[in-house]
């Protein structure tokens, strides 16, 4: 008793303990992807090692593959040789490899979920930050660098120290046209980004209990951008409905046995946390950054801050992010210009992403001047949203609907701004540069707030524009 | 595979001032498309070098006076954002050897760890004394004791602190943690074994 599933998952894990002190903890589930995993894979054969556990390892191709033409060979030659590394390193380990043609690519942190990958009481690593959004399903789910993949993939473990915990307790009913994207921004506007630090973020409260696990994901997933590495929902009843019956997830008396153990994973009513916060969901808004890190946030109605409202220490940086964004202190946010909506990435990227847009957008336009563009999490969540008319919904109003891939959260691909565009993105990151020009700029926001942008060419509150209330 | 053991890192200092200096910044992601970190070392900070040339000014990686600098100063939250490890190695290939900020990222710091490139944190009142140092003698060596915890430049001693575990790795040679974790595959396995979900 008095147990976190931290400290569950943690215990059923750990290997040994390290002459350093580390833990040795087993890594029960690997992804890979294009970008970390070919340094890792030549240093596996500088060391004359091999995978270990192969059939625990599953990759795919996100950050580098382009979302509109597909045809190999790429037009990045960069690009080009990445995708082929990983298919000729996954072929030669016999790993797993939801490649372009077999329909279950996409984002690597969309995958994982949708194919039943991702458990409860399993530990995760892959060498990507976002990693902490599988953490949703009661995982503990660790961003990890090269060196890390190459220690997991010889290994199946890594050294590491096990983190604190904070209850991040949601409580109430969120507002109409509020999401679990405010949540989240919402929780580390107040946290700030490096609150976290030390910390596994354990979120929980009635919010959370009456959330979906797409909605989950959405808030773990930015659990990195409060500088947590880890952040998880305890499992229950919604998590045990989205993993029946997926592929990867364990079936008949198996799956009876797995939802057994699954439940006992959970905190323990009377578990021991290191700190505790608690925030009221109805105080909630729609929520945009408004600077260069995910912590510079207001809510929509509210203005850019003026300088003297920001602690003494902070300030230098808030006058090089308003400088940046080309945003006046103390001026309202809402009606700054808008040349670029992005709806997509593994924040929300996902299927009730697309449909909540696609009711309200339905019948609208995007306004002239704005590049609008969806891009789907993944080649299944394409499909999907396809056979339920999304893709053309979108189409009608006037968005790019693009093939499943990171795309323009991060610019690795042709999905890039120019110059100092300004765009209302639906992703995790506004740090300078971050969406492949160093001038542009980025505004994270919910995804219907996007498709408000999208429509109005200026950011704006999506409760008037699609009349929420 | 014996590392070496790491007690003491000297060398010119550079300051690059700032919070929250994040991944993007350190290496922007169109750098990152590549299958080794060869190379890496010339796109550290790109975009902000590139930004103060145009302005006409200079990076203070660009500066001539600090040309050859291998301790990196810097502010709180250091390498925050992406796991990268294209960050550090990006510092590394160009020519840090040890940084030392008011807090750094949990990511950054054990990707630099596991490089043996030191992350020690001073008070933001040292670092900017540190700096200060520096700009008045940019050929001042700085060297960091991890033994006795503290940074000497000119006659000026400053305490510094790092997380035990990670000072325990560098201080004994074993900051790469592969060949620990090497050792005891049989160890693993049962552990593996235990797990169902973990059958093939």
């Amino acid at each position: 008793m008095s147990k976190t599933l931290l400290d569950k998952v943690w215990e059923a894990h750990t290997v040994r303990t390290l002459p350093n002190g580390a833990t040795q903890l087993l890594i029960g589930t690997h992804l890979i992807h294009e970008v970390t995993s070919p340094q890792a894979f030549g240093m596996l054969r500088d060391l004359g090692l091999k995978v270990l556990y192969p059939h625990r390892t599953f990759a795919t191709v996100d950050h580098i593959v382009p979302t509109d033409e597909r045809v190999e060979p790429f037009s990045d030659d960069l690009a080009d040789a990445m995708i082929k590394a990983l298919r000729k390193n996954c072929a030669d380990n016999g790993i797993t490899f939801f490649d372009l043609p077999t329909g279950k690519q996409g984002i690597v942190h969309i995958v994982g979920p949708e194919q039943g990958i991702t458990q409860p009481g399993t530990t995760i690593a892959c060498g990507d930050s976002h990693t902490s959004t599988h953490g949703a399903f009661g995982a503990i789910a660790f961003g990890i660098g090269t060196s890390q993949v190459r220690d997991v993939l010889a290994t199946q473990t890594m050294a590491l120290h096990k983190p604190k915990v904070r209850r991040v307790e949601v409580n109430g009913k969120l507002a109409p046209g509020v999401y679990a994207k405010d949540v989240i921004l919402h929780i580390i506007r107040k946290l700030g980004v490096n609150g976290g630090l030390g910390y596994a973020y354990e979120f929980a409260g009635s919010t959370f209990d009456a959330f979906t696990q797409e909605e989950r994901m959405t808030v773990c997933n930015m659990s990195i951008e409060g500088g947590a590495r880890v952040g998880y929902v305890n499992p229950d009843n919604t998590t045990f409905e989205y993993l029946k019956g997926r592929p990867y997830s364990p079936k008949g008396s198996e799956w009876d046995a797995a939802v057994t153990r699954w439940k006992a994973t959970a905190s323990d009513p009377d578990a021991k946390y290191d700190d505790v916060v608690t925030y009221n969901a109805a105080e909630i808004a729609p929520t945009v950054t408004w600077g260069i890190n995910p912590g510079q946030a207001i809510f929509i109605h509210e203005n850019v801050p003026s300088i003297n409202e920001v602690p003494e220490k902070d300030r230098a940086t808030a006058e090089e992010a308003l400088a940046h964004m080309n945003l006046k202190a103390g001026a309202p946010i809402k009606g700054t210009k808008v040349d670029v909506a992005f709806l997509g990435s593994c924040t929300n990227g996902r299927l009730s992403d697309l449909q909540e847009v696609a009711r309200h957008i339905k019948g609208r336009k995007v306004r002239n001047g704005v590049k609008a563009i969806v891009v789907p999490g993944s080649q299944g969540v394409a499909s999907v949203a396809e056979s339920m008319g999304l893709a053309e919904i979108f189409r009608d109003a006037g968005f790019e609907w693009r093939g499943a891939g990171c795309s323009m959260c991060l610019g690795m691909n042709p999905d890039k701004l120019v110059d100092n565009q300004l765009c209302a993105s639906s992703s995790n990151r506004n740090f300078k540069g971050r969406q492949g020009s160093p001038t542009g700029r980025t505004v994270l926001m919910s995804p219907l707030m996007v498709a408000a942008a999208a429509v109005t060419g200026e950011i704006a509150d999506a409760r008037e524009v699609f009349g929420v209330n | 595979m014996a590392l070496e053991k790491i007690t003491q890192v000297a060398g010119r200092g550079v300051y690059v001032p700032g919070d929250d200096l994040d991944t993007d910044r350190i290496i922007p992601a169109r750098f990152m498309k590549c299958i080794t970190f060869d190379g890496l070392g010339e796109f550290a900070f790109y975009d902000a070098r590139a930004f103060a040339k145009a302005d006409g000014q200079i990076h203070p990686l660009d500066d001539e006076r600090f040309q050859g600098a291998s301790i990196l100063l810097s502010g709180s939250n250091f390498g925050c954002g992406s796991s990268r490890e294209h960050a550090p190695q990006a510092l590394y290939r160009f020519g840090i050897r040890a940084i030392i900020a008011e807090s750094f990222a949990e990511i950054f710091f054990g990707n630099s760890i596991t490089l043996g490139m030191p992350c020690v944190v001073a008070s933001g009142e040292n670092i900017r004394a540190m700096a200060k140092l520096i700009e008045s003698d940019p050929a001042a060596i700085l060297t960091l004791d991890l033994t006795e915890k503290k940074i000497s430049i000119a006659d000026t001693d400053f305490p510094i602190n790092i997380a035990a575990h990670a000072h325990e790795a560098l201080v004994a040679g074993r900051w790469d943690a592969i060949a620990d974790l090497l050792e005891d595959l049989d160890a693993v396995k049962s552990r593996a074994a235990a797990l169902p979900y973990m059958a093939a």
